[in-house]
This record gives C-alpha cells, sequence and structure tokens, in this order.
C-alpha cells in the first residue's frame, strides 16, 4: 500500500513524505530570460554578419564556459553536492539548477551555432581540412555529450526542480534524480577533457 | 520504512531508452553529413538513420500514449515549454544552415533531424516530469 506520494510506512499504512524546507524559487528564473533573449539576438547577428572576431568570441566563451562548467559541476561540485546533507543540498539545488535551466542551453547554443559558422568562415569544416580527422572527433564528442545531456541531464534537472516545487517534495524521488544529474555531470565531464584535447589540437595546428 | 516513488506506480514504456537512442541516430546522421562537406555525399545512410530516429519516435509517442495513468497534464505543462525552448534552438541551428547555403537532399535530412530534436526532447523532459507526478 502507497500514498499518493509513494511513502508507505513499515505496517503499511501510507503517510506522506516528511516535510522538506525549502526556499520558494522559480524554475526557470524569468529575471534571466531577456539576457538570454539578447544572446540569442546577438548570436543571430554574428551569424549574419559572419565575421571573424564576433564568431570567435562566441565560440570560444562559449565553448570555455560549457568546458568549465561540465568539468567543475561534474568533478568538484558533484561529488560535494552528493555528500551534502539533504536540507544542504535542497538548498543550494534551489538555487543553482535554475540557473543551469537558462545557462547551458544558451552556451551550448552560443558555442555550436558560432563553432559551425566559424568552421565554414575558416574552412575548417571542409574534407579538405588537413586537421579534418580532429574535426569529426569533435563532432562525435559533442554528439555523445548532447545525447547524454539532452536525454539524461536536462530532463532530471527539471524534474528535480518541479518535485522541489511541490508542497510536500519526496525525497526518494530527489535522491534519485539528483544521482542521476551527478553521474551524468560526471560523464560529460570526462567527455569535456576530449574537447580540451581537440580543440587545443585545432587551434595549435 | 519502506519507501517507493510514484515512478513504480505505473508501468511506464522505456521512453528514456527510445528517446536517446532516436537522438544518437540522427546525432550520428549529421555527423555522417558534415564529415564529407562539401564532397557530394550518398544520402542513404543519412536517409536510414533519419527514418529510424523517426520510428522510434512514433514508437515512443505510440508507448506513451497507451499508458493509462500517466500524468499527461503535467507533461503538458512541462513539454509544451520544452517545446518553445527546443524549437528556438532548432531554428538557430537551422538558420547557421540556410547562412551557409545548404540546400537540397542534406538540407532536407537536416532539417528533418531538426524536428526530432525539437520534438523528442521535450517529450523526453515531459515524461521525466510527469512519471513522478503524485498529482500534487
Amino acid at each position: 500500500m502507497t500514498s499518493p506520494s509513494g511513502v508507505v510506512q513499515a505496517g503499511g499504512s501510507p503517510v506522506a513524505p516528511p516535510a522538506l524546507e525549502r526556499p520558494d524559487f522559480q524554475i526557470v528564473p524569468r529575471a534571466g530570460l531577456p539576457i538570454v533573449g539578447l544572446v540569442m539576438a546577438l548570436l543571430i547577428a554574428a551569424v549574419a554578419a559572419n565575421k571573424l572576431w564576433p564568431l570567435e568570441f562566441f565560440h570560444v566563451v562559449g565553448g570555455a564556459a560549457w568546458t568549465v562548467i561540465d568539468l567543475f559541476l561534474g568533478f568538484v561540485l558533484g561529488p560535494i553536492i552528493g555528500r551534502l546533507s539533504i536540507p544542504a543540498r535542497i538548498e543550494f539545488t534551489t538555487r543553482l539548477m535554475p540557473k543551469m535551466v537558462l545557462i547551458m542551453p544558451t552556451v551550448v547554443t552560443a558555442t555550436l551555432v558560432a563553432g559551425w559558422q566559424l568552421g565554414t568562415h575558416l574552412g575548417t569544416v571542409q574534407s579538405n581540412y588537413y586537421l579534418h580527422g580532429w574535426v569529426v572527433a569533435s563532432f562525435i564528442v559533442v554528439g555523445v555529450m548532447a545525447v547524454v545531456a539532452l536525454g539524461l541531464l536536462e530532463p532530471a534537472n527539471i524534474a528535480v526542480l518541479v518535485e522541489l516545487k511541490k508542497p510536500r517534495p519526496n525525497p526518494a524521488v530527489i535522491e534519485r534524480l539528483m544521482k542521476r544529474f551527478i553521474y551524468t555531470a560526471g560523464v560529460t565531464g570526462v567527455m569535456q577533457i576530449a574537447t580540451l584535447v581537440i580543440m587545443t589540437k585545432l587551434a595549435s595546428g | 520504512m519502506a519507501e517507493r516513488d510514484p515512478a513504480d506506480a505505473v508501468r511506464l514504456p522505456p521512453v528514456t531508452q527510445l528517446g536517446m537512442a532516436s537522438l544518437a541516430l540522427i546525432v550520428a546522421a549529421g555527423i555522417y553529413l558534415s564529415a564529407h562537406l562539401p564532397k557530394h555525399v550518398p544520402l542513404t545512410p543519412a536517409v536510414v538513420l533519419l527514418a529510424a530516429s523517426a520510428l522510434l519516435l512514433a514508437g515512443n509517442l505510440t508507448a506513451l500514449a497507451r499508458v493509462t495513468g500517466f500524468a499527461w497534464q503535467r507533461f503538458a505543462q512541462v513539454a509544451r515549454w520544452a517545446l518553445l525552448a527546443y524549437v528556438i534552438i532548432a531554428g538557430m541551428i537551422e538558420y547557421v544552415f540556410l547562412r551557409n547555403h545548404t540546400s537540397g537532399g542534406p538540407l532536407v535530412v537536416l532539417t528533418l533531424s531538426l524536428v526530432i530534436f525539437a520534438v523528442h526532447v521535450p517529450l523526453l523532459i515531459g515524461f521525466t516530469v510527469a512519471r513522478y507526478d503524485d498529482g500534487s
């Protein structure tokens, strides 16, 4: 026998999960949306202009942010979050994850869109480029990261936040989703090391 | 005290696994096409990958539609906003293809791949949220 929220007492009678204290938050921080809109507008302008500096700017800044955030989350913050007490983990999550909902898709879109345009501009995406194998390797690494991030990490992120918005969040659900989030952040962190190897090789010729 | 979460209460199809396989197939198609630029490239492998990805999407939607007791309201609430976000992202990627004069068969394959991407990712997000919904 389970309650609607799935918790069962030893005796079999259902009870609600224990109340968890959490600060009020927005799943998608609305204050950040104009900034995302501005970044997207500037990105479109950079692609339309097809000039080296703005394309390089978006690709390098976006790529650096993406790599650093993934590495930091996967290897530094992830293990720390895993060892925090449940209340501390919840407080940290409600402050970090809504920001990630806006930051990561924006950074990834800017990196990939500017990167493709930059590669076209410089000719590095052409198959006759002398480091073409390295470029294709970067496509594969990005592809693996995209599938892991879009299929596991992003849905887990949103689901944790929706669970935490409920009047009585279920600790078991949060635990399960946070584990998924932390493991997949570790996987993308490893893939980012491959990105660093490939990109530094491409930059140094 | 034993604990179960709402995801265990309803038997669910492997939506996440099928979704990831579908995304992997369109990513593979995109890499195949991109790796051969600007040479003429046989489209058959990319079309096969795209078709397999579309079949998985259709299978996922069908399997999910048959689930009784699924939290459709929560699914729709989350998936529609995710759809908006991923249509914008797909639109940005499509724009950069058009800006670089991608045309013909490769453009069709890439555009359809982006359609699958823009539908499947919100489906996965909506599903992951809704499977843990307990009505509160």
